[in-house]
């Protein structure tokens, strides 16, 4: 019989409390290999992404987790030379089927990226990229209303509502990256997929970040690839680990954190390793 | 799918359609020029074309004359523009930083631009004028004055190329620097450097216009640098000008040859820089 | 040592004052190679500068048996063939570069590069020639009748057809500015950051929604591009010489005869008996030399100001 893991000292601050098994399945990935060329990034990945939960992804740098986030919304399609085997569903539909609609895809799941990355255009124009490119308004006005709304979800319309015509480079790091926000949020998706959204950032910015990511998961479904596991343990309610290439274990943060089953996910959470 | 969706989609493919257009085109305008060039100057291509100097209409001829002319010039070109560039490119990457280094660097860049026919005139008045005719020596001036921006600039970029570590390494043995430039980071540069001047003697070899009023042109062998000798170029020219459908045979022809020459160096330039990576 | 050899050389060594100071002599060989030639076209224009002054650029008489000359007639030829090319080359070059950035799959975009360099690789007076013998035969049969059918109500578009004229010498500078444009173009868009092109993806975006962005990125540089191959067109001497039928007219028409600045220096400076003939031409020279200068200057700021630096901070909204 095995001895259970010794609950370990927790330098981890949890505040997610909920479990995740009372939710729906938002996004639903079985049997997941993934290939860069001949060399397998992902294998045999099995998880339930729950809805309207913050899910963490976590694992030493080169384990696949970016990777993975990345097949979510098919961003790997544009790599050259890469293979995809098993199933990714979103609401019960297989994205990778044949005749899928990608664009469709990518307007239901947004992403932000580690770095970010705003147009070089003005603030406004910014975040009404997404809503103009998608025809997603029928006025300016409602253009304007949608704009408008989208920055203060991404708290950062009082800072930017003297300044919308003026250019997005202008903002500071932190600022930026909630533009990236915001404008992945304009358009409404329904998942939102973060890579190492504050890893760029100081200490005060990564923390708004992390409040807004709290704020946010009561509309939208998140998915964050992190290599802080602190910040892992802030904000989610569901981390998985990964290693790799292979998903160790999936569990509900308090577990992750203060009692994982497997080993390996314990010699990492105390720094034995990565 | 929605509607506005398929559009988007439709212009799109539309878009990629038109650029892969686009470049199919330019592809094709070279083919066209190539197939011509061979197809009307193959017919005229004998070995008395390539050894004969030019005969009146009707007795035939040819550009001997204007091969070894060229190649004279590109000989006197290439002795003088190849070293100038060369040590211009060397100063710009050594003792690059500074005011004067970047008045040389826009300089550089500048006689690049120029129209060659300028640099035509501008020999014209410096050297035609105070010989009082023109000559080889003028023509081979004119062309160097094309070469050295071309090799100035590539010996920079090459020798930018070169890796610290190697310069470094050098220095710490206690070499002086002049000995590190020369023995040591030149050579790492060489092959680029040499693609850098062949490049450019492909560009001199199909200059006409700086030879208009400095090399001028001729009918015979050439005897010494300081009479007026014949091109491959201005003989191009003056035979596609005339009224006479022999030479304008001879025309494609010598463009047969000239071509050859141009795309040989290219074609090898391309090999050599593509074995490194 | 002496001071004068510690100055010269940090190092204190010889061997590379010598060597810094060779390289120096080189390099400022280069400048005042320029600066003769400045001085060169100068001077010899001050005769014609001085007999016409200022009409020299409003006068569009050009008469070699009167002593009159005027250089409007070229100034026009120059402007309207560079056009004529710039228009046609500018769409063509972005769309090659583009499908080679951010279409072609590798293995294609390699060998397809190469060629469309090799145009560039083209003398100009063999782009002359296949210009008179295929180009303007060409024009003359099947495009400008075909052109003078559909819009001939533009005086644009009027007058005989020879085949021989302005937009012969349009096209010809289209073909021989294109690979530069385009080298150029492609350089900047590769330029442009990847995260540029995701996040656009990201958004949804389509594959041209996204080339879109990266063209807004790259647009200075763009800019630039068209301005370098403007540039050229400008300067370009032999391909247009030979098929632009060297009259020094102003017409409206682009199917009439025209003279570039390039090419009338071409054609008439061995002729030029006269004093003022000749310091006429050279001054046609200098006012070549001067455009082209500009042209250069304006583009390689705007070139460099996109591709060394490598990101799109700094560009307005």
């Amino acid at each position: 019989m095995s001895m259970p893991t010794a609950t370990i000292r927790p330098q981890f601050e949890i505040r997610s409390r909920v479990s995740p098994e009372r939710r729906e399945t938002k996004i639903d990935v079985t049997g997941l290999n993934f290939f860069y060329g001949r060399s397998q990034a992902l294998k045999d990945i099995s998880i339930s992404i729950p809805e309207r939960m913050v899910s963490a992804f976590i694992g030493p740098s080169g384990c696949g987790k970016t990777t993975f986030l990345r097949t979510l919304n098919r961003m790997n399609d544009v790599i050259p030379r890469t293979r995809i085997e098993g199933n990714v569903s979103i609401d019960g539909q297989n994205i990778y089927a044949p005749g899928a609609d990608v664009v469709e895809l990518r307007r239901k799941v947004g992403m932000v990226f580690q770095k970010s990355n705003p147009f070089p255009k003005s603030i406004f124009d910014n975040v009404a990229y997404g809503l103009r490119i998608n025809r997603l308004t029928s006025s300016k006005s409602e253009l304007e209303d949608r704009v408008v709304a989208a920055l203060k979800n991404a708290a950062l319309w009082e800072e930017a509502k003297d300044r919308l015509k003026s250019s997005a480079l202008g903002l500071s790091g932190g600022q930026q990256q909630r533009l990236c926000i915001a404008r992945a949020l304009a358009i409404r998706p329904e998942v939102i997929l973060m890579d190492e959204p504050a890893s760029a950032l100081d200490p005060i910015a990564t923390s708004k970040i992390e409040e807004l990511i709290v704020h946010l998961k009561k509309q939208y479904t998140i998915v964050i690839v992190t290599h802080n596991m602190q910040q892992a343990a802030r904000v989610s309610d569901l981390t998985a680990f990964f290693l790799l290439g292979k998903l160790i274990e999936v569990n509900s943060t308090e577990k992750m954190f203060t009692a994982p089953d497997e080993k390996l996910t314990e010699d990492y959470i105390t720094g034995r390793f990565g | 799918m929605k509607r506005a969706d398929q559009t988007r989609r439709a212009v799109s493919a539309v878009m990629t359609s038109l650029t892969a257009l686009c470049t199919l085109v330019a592809v094709g305008v070279l083919a066209i020029i190539l197939s011509y060039i061979a197809m009307r100057g193959v017919s005229s291509l004998t070995l008395h074309f390539l050894i004969d100097s030019p005969r009146p209409v009707g007795e035939g001829g040819g550009i001997g004359n204007a091969i070894v002319g060229s190649t004279i010039l590109l000989l006197l070109s290439s002795g003088i523009g190849v070293p100038l560039g060369i040590a211009t490119g060397v100063y710009l990457s050594e003792f690059g930083s500074g005011l004067f280094a970047s008045v040389v660097r826009f300089l550089v860049d500048t006689l690049t631009g120029i129209p060659s026919i300028v640099t035509g005139v501008f020999v014209y008045a410096v050297i035609v004028l105070r010989m009082k005719h023109f000559s080889a020596f003028a023509g081979g001036i004119a062309l160097a004055l094309i070469m050295i921006p071309i090799v100035a600039r590539t010996t920079e970029e090459m020798i930018r190329l070169v890796p610290h570590s190697l310069r470094e390494g050098a220095l710490a043995l206690g070499a002086p620097q002049w000995r590190v430039t020369l023995g040591v980071v030149v050579p790492a540069a060489m092959s680029g450097i040499a693609t850098g001047a062949m490049l450019a003697v492909a560009r001199a070899s199909g200059e006409t216009a700086p030879l208009l009023f400095t090399a001028f042109g001729s009918r015979f062998f050439p005897r010494n640098l300081n009479e007026p000798i014949a091109s491959l170029t201005v003989q191009i020219y003056n035979y596609a000008i005339s009224p006479y459908d022999e030479w304008h045979a001879q025309a494609w022809a010598a463009t047969l040859v000239l071509m050859a020459l141009i795309l040989g160096i290219n074609i090898l330039v391309r090999f050599m820089t593509r074995r490194k990576f | 040592m002496s001071a004068w050899q510690k100055r010269l050389s940090p190092t204190g060594n010889t061997g590379d004052a010598v060597f810094r100071g060779a390289m120096f002599l080189a390099a400022l060989l280069v400048v005042m190679i320029v600066c003769a030639m400045i001085l060169a076209l100068a001077s010899h224009s001050t005769l014609s500068i001085r007999q016409f002054g200022f009409s020299f650029l409003t006068s569009r008489e050009w008469d070699p048996v009167k002593g009159k000359f005027g250089g409007l007639a070229f100034i026009y030829g120059t402007i309207l063939s560079s056009l004529i090319a710039m228009l046609i080359s500018v769409p063509l070059s972005i769309g090659i570069a583009i499908f080679l950035v951010e279409q072609a799959p590798n293995f294609l975009a390699r060998p397809i590069t190469f060629l469309v360099e090799l145009l560039a690789a083209i003398p100009s007076v063999v782009y002359g020639l296949w210009g008179i013998f295929v180009l303007a035969p060409f024009l003359r049969v099947h495009v400008e009748p075909a052109m003078a059918r559909a819009f001939g109500w533009l005086p644009l578009f009027q007058g005989p057809i020879t085949g021989i004229g302005l937009l012969t010498g349009g096209v010809i500078l289209a073909i021989m500015v294109t690979p530069i444009v385009s080298a150029v173009v492609r350089d900047v868009l590769s330029a442009v950051p990847n995260t540029q092109r995701e996040a656009a993806l990201a958004l949804g975006a389509t594959k041209w929604e996204t080339t879109i962005v990266v063209l807004v990125n790259a647009a200075p540089g763009i800019a630039g591009a068209v301005i370098l191959g403007l540039g050229r067109a400008i300067g370009e001497t032999m391909a247009v010489t030979m098929v632009i039928g060297n009259r020094p007219e102003i017409s409206l028409s682009i199917f009439q005869p025209s003279y570039t600045l390039a090419s009338v220096i071409a054609n008439e400076f061995t002729e030029a008996t006269a004093d003022i003939y000749l310091s006429s031409l050279v001054e046609l020279g200098l006012i070549l030399f001067l455009v082209t200068f500009v042209v250069n200057a304006m583009a390689r700021v705007l070139v460099w100001r996109v591709t060394r630096r490598n990101s799109s901070a700094g560009l307005a909204v």
